[in-house]
């Protein structure tokens, strides 16, 4: 399958290991990636700021009209897939490219998601030995309702453990600019989250999106605590 | 006085660097987390209950022109007085002229959040009259001159030795912080309100259309001595209040109490129809209620949102809202605080001033998650966002769409997405000098956090090497 890979534009600039991870696993499993060199963004940023209008809406049909005729889209992040499948048919609704966004919607896909529902394999012959606990991301654990994937994928990890925190399901406190609107409460909700995830006493903590993690590690390394931070594309892309 | 978004900011800070404030707030959540979901299996069908209730508040708050002449009709007809009241100001005037007439004294009031929407206190106060609340959380928080700190638990932020202490300060009577006690100490001060009370004020869970009745639930008692032990009894109640059917409240009866409470059912529930009937041994012998619209149709008229009426302020999104349980429930600045209060209040009191708590939300979408009504919540909260800056009806941030434009310029553009890549790696090389001071343009950030460096290599340099290329 040729698979197009949607590089958001964190994962670009800040954890390129991320998006070079996912496509090592992907030729891995026999699949040839593309990937497109614009947008580098879905137009998130100016959509969660209620900046529904043009610059939002040029990015978003950018993406769609670039990247339409793709088998599947895969992106590294469920935040960034949440906007592309769930908010983009919103952000055009009762205009002319509704249907568009309709139509683009169900190719996107989010990585683990896509590794599962849509490859369907969940052992892509990883071996990671360490402890290791989860972080769902909101997007991906609400909008997307990606609970499990993440999770079958690590389970079939050779050597890998997986220990649940309290708070797993609890947000980082990243929320795009929310993070900087206000950082008292936005680090506050970073600091519920690491004690959650120093209470398993993993090694790592792994999530399906980058923002979240640059969040924890942030507060993690301002704080210094023993937190350490992967996405799961560089724990499938161990072997 | 500063405005209500730099006020939310500042106590914001403050609060959330209490500790003890966090650690008090976490620690109640996880036991309520505990029991709700107890109580919750024993549904047999959670997620339907879920559906039905939505669909029949959504009946409900469609259909409200109809429901609530046929739930007035049906109270007046046993002889109750219905007020309509525009807004708050209306809604005191014609309390304030009830008990003026009955030159009422002393009142008793059992939990009344739309009382606390509408200053109703402060209005009797001025006025002369001495009101005192009955519910425990109620009567605590108001000794101490608050507003409630949540929707059902008002004084949940406070330890018992807090809860002691102003007892001994203001009622000179606090033998221990024995909650036991002090609940005895609190009972017999209320005793004697309730027996000298000329007008008891009540709030309203749910009014029931077909039968014209107001249901309302508690746990202590209090609603049913201040509803029985004085001669006049005035309900005050939003008018989305209603639901459609009698047979409705054995859904939403149990619903509220395991979302509220984590019970399976609140302790006393209770009907009323109407004052005291020819030949009845008890209830007062006058009954006005007072239907409060204060801008409840401008959500009403909002297609989208017409949904957060259906709102039974059980606080279930409150308790499960990160950001709730970081800041707490006076930082809000408004009666209705957390998820469902970040959606409401910039209904009930202005867009623009309050579009802040819209924006104080990760969109995390816990709330919507855990709401029983199935409330779009954070979606609203978005709406809220997209309205608050629109072009030609909102205020937009002339910066912010400045940045974004320059933004997406270069992010849909690969060769100048190419050159910021290069530019931002620059740049970086200086940020050390400033990182965290007044002089970083990324101090939100840095103040707390660390921030990653831009790649040597980014993905997209990465992949020029080595990628197929299109």
């Amino acid at each position: 399958m040729t698979v197009t890979l949607f590089v958001p534009c964190f994962v670009d600039l800040l954890y390129p290991q991320v998006a070079i991870s996912a496509v090592r696993l992907f030729e891995r499993l026999g699949h040839q990636v593309v990937v497109p060199q614009s947008p580098a963004c879905c137009g998130q940023p100016a959509f969660n700021t209620g900046d529904w209008g043009g610059e939002c809406r040029d990015l978003a049909l950018q993406a769609m009209r670039t990247l339409r005729a793709a088998e599947a889209i895969v992106i590294l992040s469920g935040s960034c897939g949440a906007m592309m499948k769930v908010f983009y048919p919103e952000l055009f609704a009762r205009t002319k490219h509704e249907a568009l966004a309709r139509e683009f919607a169900p190719k996107v896909w989010e990585f683990s998601s896509f590794l599962v529902h849509k490859l369907g394999v969940t052992d892509v012959g990883a071996r990671f030995p360490h402890k290791v606990t989860f972080h769902d991301g909101c997007h991906g654990l609400r909008e997307l309702r990606n609970k499990q994937p993440p999770r079958q994928l690590l389970a079939r990890v050779q050597g890998l453990e997986l220990i649940e925190m309290g708070a797993a399901e609890t947000c980082c406190g990243f929320g795009g600019t929310f993070a900087v609107k206000f950082p008292a409460i936005s680090t506050a909700m970073a600091e519920v989250k690491c004690a959650s995830a120093l209470e398993t006493q993993a090694e790592y903590v792994v999530s399906c999106d980058s923002s979240c993690l640059m969040q924890i590690q942030g507060l993690a390394d301002r704080q210094r605590q023993p937190v350490k931070t992967l996405h799961l594309a560089e724990v499938l892309a161990q072997t | 006085m500063s405005s209500p978004a730099a006020q939310f900011k500042t106590d914001a800070k403050r609060i959330t660097a209490d500790l003890r404030h966090r650690a008090t707030i976490q620690t109640a959540m996880g036991k309520y987390e505990l029991v709700r979901d107890q109580r919750k299996h024993w549904f047999q069908d959670w997620e339907g209950a879920r559906t039905l209730a939505a669909r029949t508040k959504y009946e409900a708050v469609n259909g409200l022109d109809a429901h609530l002449l046929q739930f007035t009709r049906k109270l007046e007809a046993r002889g109750t007085k219905v007020h309509w009241a525009g807004t708050g100001a209306q809604a005191c005037a014609i309390i304030l002229d009830l008990l003026q007439a009955r030159r009422a004294r002393v009142v008793v009031k059992s939990k009344t959040m739309t009382s606390e929407e509408i200053h109703l206190n402060d209005a009797l106060a001025r006025a002369g009259v001495e009101v005192v609340e009955s519910d425990l959380g109620e009567f605590i928080v108001q000794l101490r001159g608050e507003p409630p700190y949540h929707l059902v638990f008002p004084a949940m932020h406070l330890t018992r030795d807090e809860i002691k202490e102003v007892f001994a300060k203001r009622l000179h009577d606090a033998p221990s912080n024995d909650p036991e006690e002090l609940t005895m100490v609190a009972r017999r001060q209320l005793r004697q309100k309730y027996l000298q009370a000329d007008v008891g004020i009540t709030g309203a869970n749910f009014a029931i259309a077909e039968t014209g009745m107001i249901s309302i639930t508690e746990n202590e008692g209090n609603a049913r001595l201040t509803a029985a032990l004085p001669r006049t009894m005035i309900t005050l109640m939003g008018i989305e209040k209603i639901l459609p059917r009698y047979a409705d409240l054995a859904l939403f009866l149990p619903m509220l109490a395991v979302m509220g409470t984590g019970q399976a059912l609140t302790c006393y529930n209770t009907m009323y129809g109407g004052p005291r009937q020819p030949g009845e041994a008890d209830g007062p012998e006058e009954f006005h209620v007072v239907l409060l619209d204060n801008r409840r149709t401008l959500v009403l008229a909002d297609v989208e949102q017409r949904d957060a009426l259906g709102c039974i302020r059980c606080g279930a999104c409150l308790n499960v809202c990160p950001v709730y349980r970081n800041v707490g429930g006076h930082t809000y600045g408004t009666v209705y605080g957390g998820p469902i209060g970040s959606v409401l209040t910039p209904h009930l009191r202005g867009l623009q001033e309050w579009k802040h708590l819209s924006y104080a939300s990760s969109l995390c979408g816990a709330c919507t998650e855990t709401c029983p009504v199935g409330i779009d919540i954070h979606h609203h909260l978005l709406r809220n966002r997209r309205n608050a800056s629109a072009p030609k009806t909102g205020k937009p941030d002339a910066w912010q769409r400045l940045l974004f434009k320059l933004y997406a310029a270069t992010a849909a553009r690969p060769a100048f997405w190419r050159l910021a890549t290069r530019f931002g790696r620059f740049v970086q090389r200086f940020h050390g000098l400033v990182k965290g001071g007044a002089l970083d343009p990324v101090r939100a950030w840095t103040g707390t956090r660390e921030l990653p460096p831009i790649a040597r290599q980014s993905f997209r340099e990465w992949w020029k090497e080595h990628g197929t290329h299109e």
